[in-house]
């Protein structure tokens, strides 16, 4: 039924143009897979390439253990679902998901059938005799769905799917997604450049940038324990300061900075390459009094309210700019614009990291 | 009109205006009603014109009919008025030309528009509109020197041993059909090329994606998509076919009647305009409305084709 994947060391080049640069990825059967990159960093490639519409310059794809090289898309146990859908806008919903069983030859009826079999699935009855254009964005969503399933796919390849819905629409159907996925037990690999969608709707996420895989973890660990500068500034906010590690003890390194030495676990810094320290907005503090700890004196700037959280800047002595986020929960007062405050974090909550390693060789 | 005065004022709107007039009452309306209203009256001594026998009438139309001919349709003898016949015939080869020209231009246009690498298109082009610059004449012309009895069609295929003696190409319908075939197939690339541009090439790739062998994309999805183009190209390749004078004179041989062939025959030969005129509407009419019958059978609407 689902079956993994397997990318092994696999490059796709475009004339002199690396796209996909040695990436190695175990995808086990039945998980929900997303490759989670800024906009021409190659994860489309690599969708691309696992469906069979283009192929790697080298490397091997498995599918369920099965070297894929030569094998025409049509050939393979994968179903795409476009950016754009590509739904057939001459054809009545039913034919657009029954297509790929008109192609293996079943009969009308049982076409029919299957079809609104599917339609009740992802929540569609009585559309199966409108035409593609008489259906809202959402709909027509959920028929690409259904389209893909209909061919029964061991692996499901959704190229950012849902970009083109509004926002609601857009958090309603991560929800349906992952249900569908669960309840199918189908491999999906989910490509996106929205760290929201990957991080809320995946088993496990690959982090991509200029061609090469970052980093593969489960959500929680992209998000908190990124492996480098590229992987801590994409997904999510954080505050950025440059220095230099001085001694380490039990993994708390004394960092070294224009204002002043802070403290912060050490990443994996074994490469030669500049590092920075990383600490999230809503893991600092603000108190009126300095803290024991890691503690800045800043004057505070701009104050936004977003709605469920409050994001302070405070600006230090030197002009750096630090950024706090409070929960809008009551439970802190909210500090004015120009007043002198002490922002703070925790040493196990700030981390220093390599910059990425997207050096080309 | 409001608009188009406020934008540009009296003077220019009066040019405008008199202009659209001027094409469509002197340039179409005027030639062609006045051919029409001679088409029912008799041809007639000059003295004759505007007396007593010159009275309206389908006299003319009738003329079509007469002069019965033997002929064989799948194996069944019967007689036929000569020039129904050459009138069918003429129907029926242009068809022909209409498809033959569809087969030759659906994987060009689909080659042209969605294989082909953009910056080579403008190249391309290039190469299928040369033979455009040299006048419909010269291009017959040379298609009757290729087809020759001692030309350098047979002379090649003698050469290479494909056949041991001359064939005589130019006989029958098949030189007109070669004739008519490379005039118009362009009339059909691009019409259908704007066609299947205007496809996303990702609802090729779903197909394939969804397990559909190439052809079977192309029938469900590309071809249908291309409707409007073929009704366009068609209709365009089967008049200009039906109408076409200049190929059938040039390529044809005895036994290859066209009706455009009758027309100019009365209209020159036996300088009889009226019956001319009738005869020419006769072919205007049947085709107008062979080619609204064929759309009704394809499922094509006027709105698609004027796209």
């Amino acid at each position: 039924m689902s079956a993994g994947i397997d990318l092994d060391n696999v490059c796709c080049d475009f004339g002199t143009f690396r796209a996909v640069d040695r990436v190695n990825v175990t995808i086990e059967p039945g998980e929900f897979f997303s490759f989670l990159g800024p906009s021409g960093c190659g994860k489309t490639t690599i969708l691309r390439m696992i469906s069979g519409f283009t192929d790697p310059s080298s490397g091997v794809i498995r599918i369920c253990g099965k070297d894929m090289a030569g094998q025409r898309p049509n050939q393979r146990p994968t179903a795409l679902i476009f950016q754009n859908l590509a739904l057939f806008p001459l054809m009545p919903i039913w034919e657009n998901i029954a297509f790929g069983l008109e192609v293996r030859g079943v009969g009308k009826a049982k076409r029919r059938a299957r079809a609104e079999e599917l339609l009740a699935l992802v929540d569609l009855p009585d559309a199966a005799d409108k035409m593609v254009s008489q259906l809202s964005g959402g709909q027509k969503q959920r028929v690409a769905i259904a389209r893909a399933l209909a061919v029964e796919p061991s692996v499901m390849l959704l190229d950012e799917p849902l970009s083109a819905l509004d926002l609601k629409l857009r958090q309603h159907m991560r929800a349906e997604l992952r249900a569908i996925q669960k309840r199918t037990g189908v491999t999906f690999i989910y490509i996106t450049h929205d760290q929201g969608e990957a991080l809320a709707m995946s088993d496990r996420v690959g982090v991509m940038s200029q061609g090469k895989l970052q980093q593969v973890a489960n959500p929680r660990d992209i998000y908190n324990n990124p492996v480098n500068g590229f992987v801590a500034a994409f997904v999510g906010e954080n505050n950025i300061l440059t220095g230099i590690v001085k001694n380490t003890n039990n993994g708390i390194s004394s960092f070294d900075t224009p204002i002043g030495t802070l403290h912060a676990r050490l990443g994996n810094i074994s490469g030669s390459g500049p590092v920075k320290l990383y600490v999230r907005p809503e893991h600092m503090t603000l108190s009126a009094t300095a803290m024991p700890e890691n503690s800045v004196p800043v004057t505070i700037g701009d104050v936004s309210f977003e709605g469920s959280f409050i994001s302070v800047q405070g600006h230090t002595a030197n002009g750096t700019a630090l950024t706090a986020e409070l929960r809008n929960d009551g439970s802190a007062t909210v500090p004015a614009t120009g007043s002198q405050m002490h922002i703070s974090f925790d040493a196990a909550r700030a981390s220093i990291l390599p910059d990425s390693d997207t050096a080309r060789g | 009109m409001q608009d188009l005065l406020r934008r540009y004022g009296m003077g220019l709107t009066v040019v405008f205006v008199g202009l659209t007039i001027f094409w469509l009452a002197v340039l179409v309306l005027l030639p062609n009603f006045t051919l029409f209203e001679s088409s029912f009256r008799p041809y007639l001594p000059i003295v004759d014109v505007g007396g007593p026998l010159d009275t309206y009438s389908m006299g003319n139309y009738m003329k079509v009919f007469g002069n019965e001919v033997d002929t064989t349709l799948l194996g069944i003898q019967f007689q036929m008025p000569v020039r129904v016949k050459i009138f069918l015939l003429t129907i029926f080869y242009s068809s022909l030309v209409t498809v033959i020209t569809f087969v030759l231009a659906y994987p060009l246009a689909y080659y042209l528009a969605k294989i082909v690498s953009p910056r080579s298109l403008p190249t391309l082009f290039l190469l299928l509109f040369v033979p455009l610059w040299v006048s419909e004449v010269l291009r017959s012309f040379a298609w009757w020197i290729i087809l020759a009895f001692k030309g350098p069609l047979n002379a090649l295929l003698m050469q290479t041993g494909i056949i041991d003696t001359e064939i005589r190409w130019i006989a029958g319908f098949s030189p007109v059909i070669i004739g008519l075939v490379y005039t118009y197939v362009l009339f059909m690339v691009f019409p259908l090329y704007n066609a299947m541009q205007s496809l996303d090439s990702n609802q090729i790739e779903a197909a394939e994606d969804l397990g559909a062998p190439w052809w079977r994309t192309h029938w469900r999805v590309i071809l249908p998509h291309s409707k409007p183009g073929i009704a366009s190209g068609a209709v365009m390749v089967f008049m200009l076919s039906a109408g076409s004078l200049l190929v059938p004179s040039l390529l044809g041989s005895t036994t290859s009647g066209w009706f455009t062939q009758t027309i100019q025959s009365i209209m020159l030969d036996s300088q009889d305009w009226n019956t001319g005129a009738a005869f020419a509407f006769m072919l205007l009419f049947v085709c107008t409305l062979f080619v609204s019958l064929m759309m009704r059978v394809f499922g094509v609407k006027l709105s698609d084709i004027a796209k």
